[in-house]
């Protein structure tokens, strides 16, 4: 590997918890490895701070895989970093260059409090996809491979959706804290095939109800949110949402028993 | 219906709706008011011809000023909500492809520029001065007369060009939102839409100016 050191600092947001006001501190990582990734330096930095007494910038993590979606906070005000398609976990420090200066801040919406310096509460993200609801699928053994027909395309664009992790850095590279991206990678990603499209209007009515109930904004259609997804989910599912719950809201009829209209 | 309405979904599309409203009218004025650089008399008589056909200037009008109010309420609710929804603002600036373009980031000022630029536009010109002038033996308002009054003031040219850029930054973030928002968006056809939006604007942003600039630089022929 190129095996070469450099030296960084940092403006990172500190801030104990949501009653008590944050601020940005200044940190210098020296010496790190450009082969290490954007949060072992910050585990190096930690290391440090431990050492020290102080108490360690915390950020959310898991796989550092870039595939579960637990990381994430804006560099430079940017969602993940400078690069395209990545993860902080998949940000390598080959990517900044000697004395850069790089701020580090939460991810900013009135959905997502805040928690504790670099984490927020992703769980409105949660309740969008509960509100969802479930898919019809017949219990017991597994099926037949190709039992069900899904046509090719329709099985690329519902697993391009499916790729969302949830990691909120559309919500947070948004000007309106929309989370219009997600949303409609979750409406897609069941609405195109078979076994979710038989509940597909009624799960994008409840998706963007409940979007909207958390206190998300409106979409702009800016793009910063597919620019900064990690998985590089497309604007289309956004136009599939606004089109599936246009119709769901005109085409809604109310349930009815044997013999009502009778 | 009601919360078609009250979903930040519905309310995009209205938006886009009576956006789309205004991007169709500016389009036919600003081609039609292109006879005032062919001759005073034909734009007079354009301008007659419009006014004479009471359906049309009425149901036009309703139209747009429905259409605007729409714009405006929603727009102000919009941006509202979506200021409460963003909450805390960032430090730092994001840039390249994270960042918003300039016409989606300042939609709400250069929109708000452009309406005050509508109202002092029809005060100037549909409720300004009545000069009378005879066409082929029939007498109409002499509209030319007064845009060569207004227009030979520098300034007054210079408001409408800052205004007439601006409606056009508006129209590019406008015309290419309209698809998504209608969820017409397809990646076959997204480049070409977005293309298509500026050559829109571009088209009707440089119409319009064409004509106060003209008017400013031969009104000494006309004098």
């Amino acid at each position: 590997m190129s095996g070469k050191n450099i030296n960084i600092t940092l403006k990172v947001w500190r801030q104990k918890n949501q009653r008590e006001a944050g601020a940005f501190k200044e940190y210098v990582a020296k010496n790190v490895s450009t082969d290490a990734s954007f949060l072992e330096m910050l585990d190096a930095v930690n290391e440090e701070l431990i050492s020290k007494g102080d108490d360690p910038i915390a950020f959310d993590h898991d796989c550092r895989e870039g595939i579960c979606g637990s990381c994430g906070f804006m560099i430079n005000g940017n969602a993940h970093g400078p690069l395209k398609s990545t993860t902080v976990c998949q940000l390598h420090m080959r990517n900044f260059n000697d004395g850069d200066f790089l701020t580090l801040e939460p991810w900013r919406a009135q959905a997502f409090p805040l928690i504790k310096d670099l984490t927020v509460d992703r769980s409105a993200l949660d309740r969008i996809i509960r509100s969802g609801g479930y898919i019809s699928v017949n219990t017991g053994n597994a099926p037949d491979g190709n039992a069900i027909m899904i046509p090719k395309t329709a099985a690329d664009e519902a697993f391009n959706a499916a790729t969302c992790i949830g990691c909120g850095a559309c919500v947070a590279s948004c000007k309106n804290a929309s989370a219009a991206l997600f949303t409609s990678a979750k409406i897609s990603h069941l609405g195109l095939l078979p076994q979710g499209a038989v509940e597909g209007e009624k799960r994008a009515l409840n998706m963007v109800g409940q979007m909207d109930k958390e206190g998300f904004g409106a979409c702009t259609s800016t793009g910063s949110c597919s620019a900064s997804c990690p998985k590089d989910i497309s604007l289309v599912n956004i136009a599939r949402m606004n089109r599936d719950y246009m119709k769901a809201s005109f085409s809604k009829k109310p349930e009815t028993h044997a013999g009502d209209g009778a | 219906m009601v919360s078609f309405i009250q979903s930040t979904v519905g309310k995009k599309y209205l938006m886009g709706l009576s956006g789309l409203v205004w991007a169709g009218f500016v389009f036919g004025h600003m081609a039609g008011n292109m006879t005032i650089l062919i001759s005073p008399d034909l734009y007079n008589a354009y301008g007659h011809a419009i006014v004479s056909n009471k359906i049309l200037l009425y149901g036009t009008e309703i139209a747009l000023v429905s259409a605007l109010v729409a714009h405006v309420i929603l727009a102000i609710l919009l941006t509202k909500q979506n200021r409460e929804s963003r909450g805390t603002r960032y430090a730092a600036k994001p840039n390249g492809e994270k960042a918003a373009s300039f016409a989606s980031e300042w939609m709400a000022i250069h929109g708000s520029i452009v309406l005050v630029f509508i109202i002092s536009h029809l005060v100037t010109f549909k409720y300004g001065p009545v000069y009378e002038t005879t066409v082929n033996g029939v007498v109409m308002r002499d509209l030319a007369r007064l845009i060569y009054e207004v227009f030979s003031n520098p300034g007054a040219v210079g408001w409408y060009l800052v205004s007439l850029v601006l409606l056009g930054f508006h129209l590019t973030h406008g015309v290419r939102s309209i698809f998504q928002s209608f969820g017409l968006l397809h990646p076959a056809y997204q480049p070409a839409i977005k293309k298509a939006g500026v050559v829109y604007s571009i088209v009707v942003a440089g119409g319009f100016i064409s004509q106060p600039l003209f008017v400013f630089l031969t009104r000494a022929v006309a004098a």
